[in-house]
């Protein structure tokens, strides 16, 4: 048996960084070999968005109408419909990265790691980089199933490219959510219950339909939603037919699609960082 | 490693959850290359005992150093000198075995050809070498704690925790657990390993420390603690249960000991301190006395027979504030009389 040598404790903060940053890389492959090792849940979390947008787009999507959009029928709803998509696979995520805490949580492999002597920033840094890769992933696939069906940007590159920075935001403030439930709930039914809760949250949005459509006190929740503000925001940068909406929210959906990331990562970061020192309590 | 010769040093320690006391002043000494057993039932702070000296947990007060270094103050520098296996298999189980230990090398800061040499030793060592690429999650219990095991000898660690290595496996990965702790301690590790199984400290601990809420009640070699409570026993089964009395009168003289009744099964047990001559006596006893036995048997004493002796309560706990005051009377009743 080699001898095996204490590495030296890194002393200068650049050094301290260099390690934070290689213990978050070893997290992050971590994730990206349970993807080969184990494609099943990665496919299936990919294709999940492109069945819901065939399933919208063309069983459902004849028999709404959208307010503002020129087009009419199908066609003109599954313009509407794809930025809605979009902003519906970045919710989707958070499923993933709820599974991905708890099961360490409950394996004890959170406990390895913090018995370890590597950076403790490092299991949450590698885990969002692992999180966001996923949904560049995952957006990646829908977008090309929007593409596939008709939809298109139709403003500028930089617009588009704006639009997705949005979706992208939504996504890593919707990571500090899923990473503080985790942190909280034991064991896999926390994930069978958001898997279930993320439904209504998904239907009380402009994602499928205009809040308009709905009885005004619905409507309006549906228009204060973050994942509404998102996806308002995203159709108009695409420049998709939205919505007419009169309200602030509605108005405002560029503003509100990145004011509302950074509200919930302003109250979920703190809360994780708090809830992962307390497990030392 | 402190001028001490401990390894483990634990002074005073307390940690309360809400009304509960998991640590009440608990105190532990373990001399460096030995393995020392902490012993006691569900709840006594054994794994928060462990889960303090491993740094995963601050203690709310007393004091502790592992390999001389203070777990609060100085918890990093711990982290170097530990490994930790813990009640779960704390491996990922999508990873193949080798990808599982590569991993936990890089992160204990292995350079990777480093950690690759590492992980195929270890893979060796712990029999694992077969099923290298397979995913841990195919893995048999037994196989799965040996992968545990191995990760967290990465560092070939001062000190090794072990928190109920082999609680939930079958008399086959027992063994094939307690056979690579037995090699881990011929090369010199300290090991602290907690159990509800008296006999799991007996194969494997050179001195056992009782753990019972949250303090440590009782601390030798396997051997003295074992005296202590009157080492084996002997149980008769009388076929007759008019004969029960009679035989406890009997088997308690020749044992020179208080039998105990059971009366449902029909059985007398006495501790004994001679074990072969005290069975020969007693089975020439209960033959001349013509009590027909259905069985004799001369057994080792279990913990919750340590437990009673040491502490005047047995090991189950049925919770509630009454139950743990009750404990506390109990205890200190049998310090009084002791």
């Amino acid at each position: 048996m080699t001898n095996i040598t204490t590495p030296t404790i890194p002393e200068t903060p650049l050094a301290r960084l260099r390690w934070a940053l290689a213990d978050a890389w070893t997290i992050t492959r971590r994730d990206l070999t349970h993807w080969v090792r184990q494609p099943a849940p990665f496919v299936i979390g990919l294709l999940f968005p492109v069945m819901t947008v065939l399933m919208f787009g063309y069983l459902f999507g004849g028999a709404i109408s959208v307010p503002g959009g020129g087009a009419s029928g199908g066609e003109g709803y599954r313009e509407f419909l794809m930025p809605g998509m979009f902003a519906m696979t970045m919710a989707f995520g958070l499923e993933a990265t709820l599974v991905a805490v708890t099961t360490d949580a409950a394996r004890g492999v959170t406990d390895r790691f913090r018995s370890m002597p590597m950076a403790s920033s490092a299991v949450v840094l590698g885990r969002s980089a692992a999180d966001m890769l996923r949904s560049v992933a995952g957006l990646a696939v829908v977008v090309a199933c929007g593409l596939l069906i008709g939809w298109q940007w139709r403003n500028g590159v930089g617009e588009a490219l704006l639009a997705v920075g949005l979706l992208l935001l939504l996504r890593f403030a919707l990571l500090w959510v899923g990473i503080y439930l985790g942190l909280i709930f034991e064991g896999t039914d926390a994930v069978v219950a958001a898997q279930i809760l993320v439904w209504p949250v998904l239907f009380l949005s402009n994602v499928f339909v205009a809040p308009e459509t709905m009885p005004g006190w619905l409507g309006t929740i549906a228009e204060w939603n973050p994942l509404s503000a998102t996806a308002a925001a995203t159709r108009e940068l695409f420049g998709n037919p939205g919505w007419d909406g009169e309200s602030w929210a509605a108005r405002n959906a560029l503003s509100m699609a990145v004011a509302w990331p950074l509200a919930i990562l302003a109250v979920f970061f703190p809360l994780s960082v708090r809830r992962y020192r307390r497990l030392s309590r | 490693m402190g001028s001490t010769g401990f390894a483990v040093v634990a002074e005073g320690l307390r940690k309360r959850y809400g009304d509960v006391a998991a640590l009440d002043g608990f105190d532990l000494r373990v001399a460096e290359g030995t393995v020392c057993g902490l012993l006691g039932p569900n709840g006594a702070g054994k794994t928060t005992a462990v889960r303090v000296l491993s740094t995963l947990l601050a203690p709310d007060g007393g004091h502790a150093e592992v390999d001389g270094f203070d777990v609060a103050r100085q918890a990093e520098r711990v982290r170097y000198s530990i490994g930790l296996a813990g009640q779960h298999a704390a491996v990922d189980e999508v990873l193949t075995g080798r990808q599982n230990l590569t991993m936990f090398g890089r992160l204990y800061h292995l350079g990777w050809p480093e950690a690759r040499t590492r992980a195929e030793e270890l893979l060796e060592r712990f029999g694992l070498a077969e099923a290298a690429d397979k995913q841990a999650k195919d893995y048999s219990g037994g196989m799965r704690r040996r992968l545990d095991l191995a990760a967290s000898l990465i560092l070939a660690p001062r000190v090794l925790f072990l928190d109920e290595p082999t609680t939930g496996l079958d008399p086959r990965g027992r063994n094939e657990v307690w056979e690579a702790v037995r090699s881990l301690v011929a090369d010199g590790t300290t090991v602290l390993l907690t159990t509800q199984y008296l006999d799991e400290a007996d194969q494997l601990a050179d001195r056992i420390c009782v753990i019972d809420t949250g303090r440590a009640i009782a601390e030798g070699t396997p051997e003295e603690l074992k005296s202590r409570i009157g080492g084996d026993r002997i149980d008769v089964v009388v076929r007759a249960a008019e004969d029960l009395p009679s035989a406890a009168t009997l088997v308690g003289r020749v044992a020179g000991a208080r039998a105990e009744t059971d009366p449902d099964a029909r059985r007398v047990s006495v501790p004994v301190r001679d074990r072969v001559p005290a069975l020969t006596g007693v089975v020439r006893a209960l033959h001349e006395a013509r009590i027909e036995a259905e069985d004799i048997a001369l057994r080792r004493p279990t913990l919750d027979e340590v437990f009673l002796e040491l502490t005047g309560h047995r090991t189950e706990r049925a919770g509630g504030a009454g139950t743990e005051k009750r404990t506390e009377e109990d205890r200190t009743e049998t310090e009084a009389s002791a």
